[in-house]
């Protein structure tokens, strides 16, 4: 076994874009634990970054919105002996107008994308601090950065996990590990298969993972992905609400 | 993401962007794209008593891949290897997977596939469904005789695995079955070995028809891929002229991959005038001088070998709003010289032909599949941009000359063809294990 090869814990992994990563990081001969509800499709996702290159892929099948944290954590760390990189790449989008309709529902959502994420954080940070040494990578979202009345709930949840990891960012830059919140915008995923219209502004999830890649070893703690949000997202932040209030987003 | 939506909508969606290679048939298709093989046993639930079809990266020409009396499955989700053996060069991967990606995991280990068709963005379920080709078929054969295994979901029947031994009948139905006996889930393929990734190309122009064929032959015994590109507007004693390639992997351990990302594109549709007798005149009288300039031997990597009009990603745009119909037929080896010559004759006096118009000739390795479609003899193929009934007239004056010479035509490359020549050109179509939930456009067509 390589020791060199990269030890990364991947939440979600039967994801698109954490698919796409993965891809990435098999071919480097990585290491990785894939964390994800259902065993069977986590095993298909394992076999085929283990013929990718991929030096190890373990299966934990759960649910990282209920599960404990800091124990499940330790055991995964454990295995792999030590954590080079964590990858946080599990959310449900949810519909506005239920959420808003169905408190449970929004309960349920916020537990999903935001407490449940928050300890995962917390504990990764923990070990990172310890390491002095790592990367956090968590996905957040350009819908976080300012509410919009067609999906502030979800946009809210990823706007908190956007001040956590920048507090964690903050934390470890000291000690040389790190945290980034890779916020990607329209991504066609499985997600995102109802919106049928897909124009310019909407990417691939191999480009999202790309950006990722990098993130992983490079840059600061908030990338946009794919990078030409940046620009866009500065605009609708900064726009007066007068002029805001008049858009339907 | 991983979590499921708070209510489940159906997985089918109504695109108008989903046509075949030939861009000719236009409408909307309900499609669904599954990410995982479990989801594939709940499409038909869905679908209701709408037929389905599992289609990969659209190559076909014509409809064979299109299903606008039901809905389409898309199985480039389902793109995930299942395990690469390098010791013994058997992969098993998922319906989904492209012949770009297999390139890319085992040409560095040393492996490629048995035979590969003119493109890399083709599936292995597609490239199984087709029964597909390639400039090796002399030494080869078709696709299907290096498939082990696969997956079949059958509506009637569940999950199988097929092998030739387990179930004779049902494997032949599958490979070049056209995706019509079941979902193919995966495949196992036996890839063969290679000593490098380029080959010793050589370029032999030659002058007419009549050159070809001891050209074809004698580069059969010592080359293991030959193809020849015709000019089909040369007339009189020049018809048939071409520039005939033959080439053998070389052995020297550089394993070079392709790059997926250097692609040139065609961002728009081209106009239709773009391409008409004055014009594709021109670009054959370029392509034969400039390839007769080149002639002699040279290293070239496989990817401009096997695969040269990839570079320029959506070349099927060039030919406009309208499209293009490709034909492609076999005329058996008995007849070969005199229908060949008959039908460039009427090509060339049409002044419809257009640039890209291959020869070659089979070898007598038998297919194994019931549609499959080659078979010993020459095989022809070109480009027609679409032009309503004049097309389709010069179509079928071709169709009259096939059918008299016993010839076929292939189902991959067809958007017209009749019931009649497709139930002459595979005779034993009715035997087909077909999957009652399964059609196509192309199957609706030529069988009901």
């Amino acid at each position: 076994m390589n020791i060199e090869s990269e030890r990364i814990v991947i939440l979600g992994a039967a994801s698109a874009i954490a698919r796409a990563t993965a891809r990435l990081w098999a071919e480097r001969g990585a290491r990785l634990v894939l964390v994800g509800r259902d065993q069977a499709r986590l095993s298909a996702v394992a076999a085929d970054l283990v013929a990718r290159g991929a030096a190890q892929a373990d299966c934990v099948a759960l649910d990282c919105a209920s599960a404990d944290a800091g124990a499940e954590l330790a055991k995964m760390v454990e295995t792999l002996g030590g954590l080079d990189i964590l990858l946080l790449a599990y959310g449900v989008l949810g519909d506005q107008t239920e959420l808003a309709r169905d408190p449970s529902a929004a309960a349920a959502l916020i537990q999903t994308n935001f407490t449940s994420a928050a300890a995962w954080c917390l504990a990764a940070a923990a070990i990172f601090e310890k390491q002095r040494a790592g990367a956090l990578l968590v996905i957040g979202s350009v819908a976080g950065d300012r509410g919009r009345r067609s999906n502030f709930i979800y946009g809210a949840t990823k706007g908190g996990l956007a001040r956590l990891v920048e507090g964690i960012a903050h934390r470890l830059a000291p000690l040389g590990a790190r945290a980034v919140l890779i916020k990607p915008g329209f991504v066609d995923t499985p997600m995102t298969a109802s919106i049928t219209k897909k124009g310019l502004l909407w990417a691939t999830p191999e480009q999202v993972a790309e950006v990722i890649e990098t993130a992983a070893e490079r840059g600061g703690p908030v990338v946009y992905a794919p990078k030409f949000w940046l620009p866009i997202m500065l605009i609708i932040r900064h726009m007066p609400a007068f002029v805001f209030n008049k858009l339907n987003l | 993401m991983t979590a499921k939506a708070v209510s489940a909508p159906s997985p089918f969606i109504e695109r108008s962007d989903v046509v075949s290679w030939g861009r000719v048939t236009r409408g909307v298709q309900r499609v669904a794209r599954p990410g995982f093989r479990d989801e594939l046993s709940g499409l038909p639930s869905h679908a209701g008593d709408e037929s389905l079809l599992a289609i990969g990266l659209r190559r076909s020409y014509g409809d064979s891949c299109l299903n606008r009396g039901g809905a389409l499955v898309d199985m480039s989700g389902l793109d995930r290897f299942i395990a690469f053996d390098a010791a013994t060069g058997v992969l098993r991967a998922e319906a989904g997977v492209s012949f770009s990606e297999i390139l890319r995991l085992v040409v560095p280990k040393g492996w490629f596939p048995p035979t590969t068709p003119g493109t890399r963005f083709v599936t292995l379920g597609g490239v199984v469904a087709n029964d597909v080709h390639g400039k090796n078929h002399h030494g080869a054969g078709s696709i299907g005789r290096h498939v082990r295994a696969f997956g079949l979901l059958r509506s009637d029947r569940g999950e199988l695995t097929v092998t030739p031994e387990s179930d004779p009948m049902l494997f032949a139905s599958t490979i070049g079955g056209l995706g019509l006996t079941g979902v193919i889930e995966w495949v196992e393929l036996q890839l063969v070995k290679i000593g490098g990734a380029h080959l010793d190309v050589e370029i032999v122009p030659y002058d007419n028809l009549d050159a070809f064929w001891p050209l074809a032959d004698e580069s059969a015994r010592s080359f293991e891929h030959t193809v020849a590109w015709i000019d089909c507007t040369a007339r009189g004693a020049r018809a048939g002229r071409g520039i005939f390639s033959r080439a053998n992997w070389i052995d020297d351990g550089a394993y070079d991959l392709h790059d997926d990302k250097s692609w040139k594109r065609i961002p728009l549709e081209a106009p239709g005038f773009a391409l008409n007798r004055f014009t594709v005149g021109a670009f054959n009288n370029l392509y034969h001088r400039v390839n007769s300039a080149k002639a002699g031997t040279n290293r070239q990597h496989y990817a401009p070998f096997f695969y040269p009009l990839d570079a320029v990603h959506d070349w099927n745009r060039l030919y406009g709003r309208r499209g293009m119909l490709q034909y492609q037929c076999v005329i058996p080896r008995e007849n070969q010289r005199d229908a060949i010559t008959e039908m460039l004759r009427v090509i060339a006096a049409s002044g419809q032909a257009s640039f890209l118009a291959v020869l070659k000739t089979f070898g007598d390795l038998p297919s194994p599949g019931l549609l499959s479609f080659p078979r010993p003899g020459a095989t022809l193929a070109l480009d027609f941009p679409f032009r309503g009934e004049t097309t389709l007239n010069l179509l079928a004056r071709l169709d009259a000359m096939v059918r008299e010479a016993n010839g076929a035509l292939y189902p991959a490359k067809d958007g017209r063809m009749s019931r009649e020549m497709f139930r002459r050109s595979f005779p034993r179509w009715e035997q087909l294990l077909k999957d009652p939930a399964l059609n196509s456009d192309f199957w609706t067509r030529v069988a009901q």
